[in-house]
């Protein structure tokens, strides 16, 4: 059975596909935003990232498809380490903040999970979640803290502190592992974590006081070709970018007269030239463009983007979409918006059917199989 | 044994916590968390960050007072301090 997992301002809402279409099946932990919620393909086992007002990031796994749910430990930050506040130039005590993101590792290593956190750790358990370790390799990089008076470090976007949100295994090889932090850039390691290298280089950031920053950038989303591993998309604050050779250089696929340009989410085809984006109004207002909610579809490598509006509102919309918010299940996309409306794309999005207008603000959409 | 009373809203995560008072040891307010957190495995975690500090929207008041020490819970506490668990009256 195809299942639709959103996490949501309200809890992580569940929809099943039955003869009727995806319907509302289950809502687990009422009134807690729900940060980011996958089923994990390799074990089926499914996992939620609790953002307590009150009570801290927290983390869920169930065995069972949702029936039930047991807490894990979240990840910590060792005692003693320190970020720099950007905004201030201090240095303080480094604590989970957020659980933005988690992720499976290789195929090969059915209990590896990955967890992407803000102010900037990335976290690894290697049994399914029941204890985490803070990856030092990439939160020593150099990069990081930046110098004092000097070059920045890795700083907050949207949030005040940085935030590690996007992470994917090479499925050729367990040990490769890229990243994403806003704002800070892209990052891979061969070597299981041990050393990291950027993977910016001549990304545009005009935030920046030059261009020569090897990090400092803004990717709001990274994700691999599935079937081509080192063909990589980035819906970056600044524009939307591909690779061709595993992050060493970025093509600037933005439009140049069209609304392909600011977003948070992107999704790769199994296709290595297709990929869909949901464009926004940069950058103050964030907002669906002119009023039209589409999602845009590249077929020949972000060359050219088609519009895709069939069955999307196309006058007074101001869905958002957050970056974990589209997904993709062969032909079929899904996305939620900050104001509530889910939609399912069949054809590779030519045609849209919304499955609810009333849901709480969406942050995370992800398909699951049973 | 100081007794600490909590929050309903810590029941939902914790069913078996006795909100209305449970007894507890400890010389200091940390200590008393920390025992706490061993009856009740990652209570802790909710009233406190990774570094000890109690978390901003969470409050324990001492005998009726607020605590001097947000940051390591040292506050001294004897077997008649009453503890109170809360949280602020935030969300939406």
């Amino acid at each position: 059975m195809v299942e639709l997992m959103l996490g949501t301002r309200k809890g992580l809402v569940t929809l099943a596909e039955g003869s009727s279409g995806f319907r509302v099946r289950d809502v687990a932990f009422a009134g807690v935003p729900v940060e980011y919620a996958f089923c994990d393909p390799r074990t089926g086992a499914r996992y939620a990232a609790l953002e307590h007002g009150h009570w801290g990031p927290k983390l869920h796994r169930s065995d069972d498809w949702g029936a039930t749910w047991r807490a894990l430990p979240a990840p910590a930050y060792p005692e003693g380490e320190r970020f720099r506040d950007h905004w201030t130039g201090q240095t303080k005590a480094a604590v989970l903040e957020h659980l933005w993101v988690v992720a499976p590792g290789g195929a090969d290593q059915p209990g590896v999970l990955y967890a992407g956190t803000n102010p900037g750790g990335l976290f690894r358990s290697d049994d399914g979640g029941a204890a985490w370790r803070l990856i030092r390799g990439l939160w020593d990089h150099p990069s990081r803290l930046g110098v004092e008076g000097g070059r920045p470090g890795w700083f907050g976007g949207g949030r005040d502190t940085p935030g590690l949100h996007s992470i994917f295994v090479d499925p050729r090889d367990s040990r490769r592992v890229f990243v994403g932090v806003s704002c800070g850039g892209v990052f891979e390691t061969r070597d299981g974590g041990e050393t990291w290298a950027s993977r910016n280089q001549r990304l545009p950031a005009p935030f920046l006081p030059d261009d020569e920053h090897d990090t400092g950038h803004d990717p709001h989303f990274v994700a691999p070709c599935p079937t081509a591993p080192d063909v990589l998309w980035q819906q970056n604050h600044v524009g939307v970018f591909r690779s061709a050779d595993a992050g060493r250089s970025w093509v600037d696929v933005s439009e140049a007269d069209g609304p392909v340009g600011f977003g948070f989410p992107i999704a790769p085809g199994d296709h290595p030239d297709v990929a869909w984006v949901v464009p926004a109004v940069s950058d103050e207002e964030r907002a669906a463009v002119g009023g039209r909610l589409r999602v845009c579809r590249t077929e020949d490598g972000g060359a050219t983007w088609q519009p895709l509006t069939r069955g999307l509102p196309q006058e007074g919309a101001f869905d958002l979409v957050y970056r974990h918010a589209l997904d993709r299940d062969g032909e079929r996309l899904a996305f939620g918006s900050t104001t509530g409306n889910v939609f399912l794309g069949r054809d590779g999005g030519d045609r849209w059917t919304c499955l609810g207008h009333h849901f709480p603000p969406v942050y995370s959409v992800r398909f699951a199989r049973n | 044994m100081a007794t600490v009373r909590f929050t309903r809203h810590l029941q939902r995560f914790f069913p078996d916590l006795d909100v209305d008072g449970e007894a507890a040891a400890g010389a200091t307010v940390a200590e008393v968390v920390r025992a706490l957190d061993q009856r009740h495995p990652g209570l802790a975690g909710y009233l406190v960050d990774d570094a000890g500090r109690l978390r901003r929207h969470v409050n324990i008041f001492k005998d009726g007072h607020t605590l001097r020490d947000r940051h390591g819970l040292t506050d001294p506490v004897g077997p008649a301090t009453e503890l109170v668990v809360v949280q602020a009256l935030s969300g939406g």
